[in-house]
Parts: C-alpha cells; sequence; structure tokens
C-alpha cells in the first residue's frame, strides 16, 4: 500500500506535454488511491469474522452508535417538523394536506433518513474514527502494535467498519420513526390536519420495498463513512504536506468532507439502481 | 450515581435499534409474520386502467384484502386481477368487483359487492362479474360530439 513510492523515482523523463501529463498523473493518483482504499476495506472486511472481535465490536457500537443516538434523534425530530410544515402549505394549496402523512414518511424513510443519519454521525464518529487513528499514527502506536504482532487492521479498523454496518440501520430506522412523530407535530398538532389521516396515509404508502432501499442504502453509507475515515486516519503519515499534529488535523478534514461527498454520489448511485 | 457500563448502553441502542426496525418493517411495510391469514381469488376485467399491485380492496367501504397481480390474458383479450382477501371475508358466486377511484383524482381501489345467494367462493375461484373503470375523457368524449342519448 505504499502509493506514492513512483513519484520519487528519476528515471521517469520530465514532462513535455503540459496538459496531457497532469492528466494522467491525476489519474494514476486517483487509481492508486482507490486501489489502496479497496485493499484496505477488503482485509479489514475480512478480519471482522476473525476470533475475538465481539468486544472491539460492541466497544465502538457504544461509540458510534449509541452515543450518535441523541443527535440523531434531535436532527429527525426536528427534520420531520420542517417537512410538516413546508409540504403542509404546499399541499394545502391543492387540497390534499390530507396526504401530507405520505410526503412525510416516503420522503423520510427512502431519502432524508439514511442521507441525514450517516451525515451527522459522519461529523461525530467518523471525525473521531479519523483523529484517533490518526493521532495514533503520528505517535508510532500502530508501530507499536505491529512490533507486538497484533494486526491494526484487525484491532483498530474492523470493528469500527462492523460496528458501523450495526449501527447505521439502526439509527437510520431511530431517525425515520422519530422524523414521522415530528411530521404529526407540526401536521397533526399545530397545523389541524386529521390525526387518523396522517397515520393512515403513512402506513399505506410505505411500501416494504422503500423500507428496504432505505436500509440498503445505510450500509452502503455505514461501509463508505467507516472505511474513508479510518484510511484517512491509518494513513495520516502519509499527507503530503504536513506532518505531526497538523497531519491529524488535515486528515480528520479530508475524511470528514470526502465522506459527506460520497454519501452524496452513492446515494445518487443506490437510488437509480434500486428503481 | 454509578456510571452505566458502555456495553449495557450498547445493549439498551441495539435494543431500541431493532425495536425501530421492528416497527417499520411490521407496521409501515405490511410484512406478513404469521403468514396464511388470506386467500386469493382473481377477476377478469376489460380494462384496469390505472390499477397497481398494492391497491386496496373494499367492501361496502371496509378495506378487505389488497390487489396481489396483474396480468394479461391474451387468449381472452382481458386482464386478470389477483386478489388476496382475509380469512374469514367469505364472497359469494354472485359478488361483482369494480375498479372504483377514491375522489376526483384518487388513488383506484377495488369495490366488492359479496352478493348473497349461491356458493361461497372458494381460495383461487374467480369472481365473474366484473365492472370496469369509467373512463371520463371517453364519457367527455362523448358529451362533447353529441353521443349520449337520454
Amino acid at each position: 500500500m505504499n502509493m506514492t513510492n513512483w513519484k520519487n523515482r528519476n528515471d521517469v523523463p520530465r514532462a513535455r506535454w503540459p496538459l496531457i501529463h497532469p492528466l494522467g498523473k491525476g489519474m494514476i493518483r486517483l487509481i492508486n488511491y482507490l486501489g489502496a482504499v479497496s485493499i484496505f476495506m477488503g482485509k479489514s472486511l475480512f478480519m471482522i469474522f476473525q476470533p475475538r472481535q465481539v468486544p472491539l465490536i460492541i466497544e465502538q457500537v457504544y461509540s458510534i452508535g449509541a452515543r450518535s443516538a441523541l443527535i440523531v434523534l434531535l436532527v429527525g425530530l426536528f427534520t420531520g417538523m420542517v417537512l410538516g410544515l413546508q409540504l403542509f402549505h404546499t399541499l394545502v394549496k391543492f387540497g390534499s394536506a390530507g396526504v401530507l402523512g405520505s410526503a412525510v414518511a416516503l420522503s423520510l424513510v427512502r431519502e432524508l433518513g439514511p442521507v441525514l443519519t450517516a451525515i451527522m454521525v459522519t461529523a461525530r464518529a467518523g471525525s473521531a474514527m479519523a483523529a484517533e487513528i490518526g493521532s495514533q499514527r503520528i505517535s508510532e502506536q500502530i508501530d507499536a502494535l505491529v512490533t507486538m504482532r497484533i494486526d491494526p487492521l484487525r484491532y483498530l479498523v474492523s470493528p469500527r467498519i462492523a460496528a458501523s454496518i450495526i449501527s447505521f440501520p439502526l439509527l437510520t430506522a431511530l431517525f425515520d420513526i422519530i422524523g414521522i412523530i415530528g411530521g404529526y407535530i407540526t401536521g397533526v398538532m399545530l397545523l389541524g390536519v386529521n390525526a387518523g389521516a396522517y397515520f393512515y396515509r403513512v402506513r399505506s404508502s410505505v411500501e416494504m420495498e422503500d423500507i428496504t432501499s432505505g436500509f440498503v442504502k445505510a450500509v452502503v453509507f455505514a461501509v463508505i463513512v467507516s472505511t474513508i475515515c479510518c484510511f484517512q486516519g491509518y494513513f495520516t503519515h502519509m499527507q503530503k504536506d504536513s506532518y505531526g499534529a497538523k497531519a491529524v488535523g488535515l486528515s480528520t478534514t479530508s475524511a470528514v468532507v470526502l465522506s459527506c461527498v460520497l454519501i452524496l454520489v452513492a446515494d445518487y448511485v443506490v437510488t437509480s439502481l434500486l428503481m | 450515581m454509578k456510571k452505566y457500563h458502555y456495553e449495557t448502553v450498547a445493549g439498551i441502542f441495539v435494543l431500541v435499534g431493532l425495536l425501530c426496525v421492528g416497527y417499520l418493517v411490521v407496521q409501515l411495510g405490511d410484512v406478513r409474520i404469521f403468514g396464511k391469514d388470506s386467500y386469493t381469488l382473481s377477476a377478469r376485467f376489460t380494462s384496469v386502467s390505472g390499477l397497481r399491485v398494492g391497491n386496496p380492496v373494499e367492501m361496502l367501504g371496509i378495506e378487505i384484502g389488497q390487489v396481489e397481480s396483474l396480468e394479461i390474458d391474451q387468449k381472452n383479450q382481458v386482464a386478470v386481477v389477483t386478489l388476496r382477501i382475509k380469512k374469514g371475508i367469505n364472497l359469494y358466486d354472485d359478488a361483482m368487483a369494480s375498479i372504483k377511484t377514491a375522489g376526483l383524482i384518487g388513488d383506484r381501489y377495488i369495490g366488492i359487492d359479496p352478493g348473497g345467494g349461491g356458493e361461497i367462493l372458494k381460495p383461487g375461484e374467480s369472481i365473474t362479474e366484473t365492472e370496469s373503470p369509467v373512463d371520463i375523457e371517453e364519457l367527455v368524449k362523448k358529451y362533447a360530439f353529441g353521443e349520449v342519448k337520454k
């Protein structure tokens, strides 16, 4: 996984083509990066099923899942409330405020639940993963693990990926339900939509496909977020223009930004594949 | 106050999460855990325009089942609709199924008049008397070109 090895070779001829050369360089770097991430992810996913991983995974479920539950509840509640408020004012123009339940539930279950949960968990737990592993890297604790013949991927990375795969769908379900309750609070309690109609619409419009597609998204996001955040932290020492504490900061920032962008890209891809 | 052990908190989190997943799947996703509490009947229509799989089947205004599948019978040039009806609700062989619309632009549903005489329909049998949906455009066209005679 030595991804910058080729750069230092002296036998590479100097650039002749001002436009083609940087393009090729960027492409090779991208493919290198993708390859490194894939190998990193494959190895870590494989390590999940090694013996004596369960206690580590439980610890990570606590720090990734349980400690994110509160913020997910808060964000879910307000997202549902805003949806109720906004959609009500649109729907009431067409005289169909009764379908508020469908609109809120479908947009939460299919789209907003998985995406917003993933982004909130990235902000809370993903950044922590990158920073924690990054500072372990720069303080040579990962090298110490290797010295003690403990595989750092197995000990540090794979429990985090496993815990994310467990936690993301659960947090998404929490988000969906609290969001539907939020829509109930604004739609029914404040704006006076019929309570029975709201829940009838919620129940009749949401199909099993919507729910499975939401959970598929949650699992995909879990793998993306945990892999990217761990990867950025793990290779903190490979940062080109910084080292030490500054590199940890840069790794954390790039982990969060990259995760958020990839969440949205993957969301589009998964949605179009599942349609 | 003693601080809870992180494993306990993780356990509670997973439990609550699973409850939410269960609620979503069972309540909203309509997954039947206990299986066979329904039977199927079929009905043939000349047109099922607007009808989709999963639309409700109502009797006397009460939902008693769903549309399970829509197929074309090419030999007889009719649409075959399979209905999944709750167990315990009996339809007779003079029952009539008609495709109706909830409100002016609402969803299509199948309304069933249970009938009264004759044999009770067994699972897999078909409802013979059917009524296809009213095509509003067609009606307007007839009215506009004066084909309505009354």
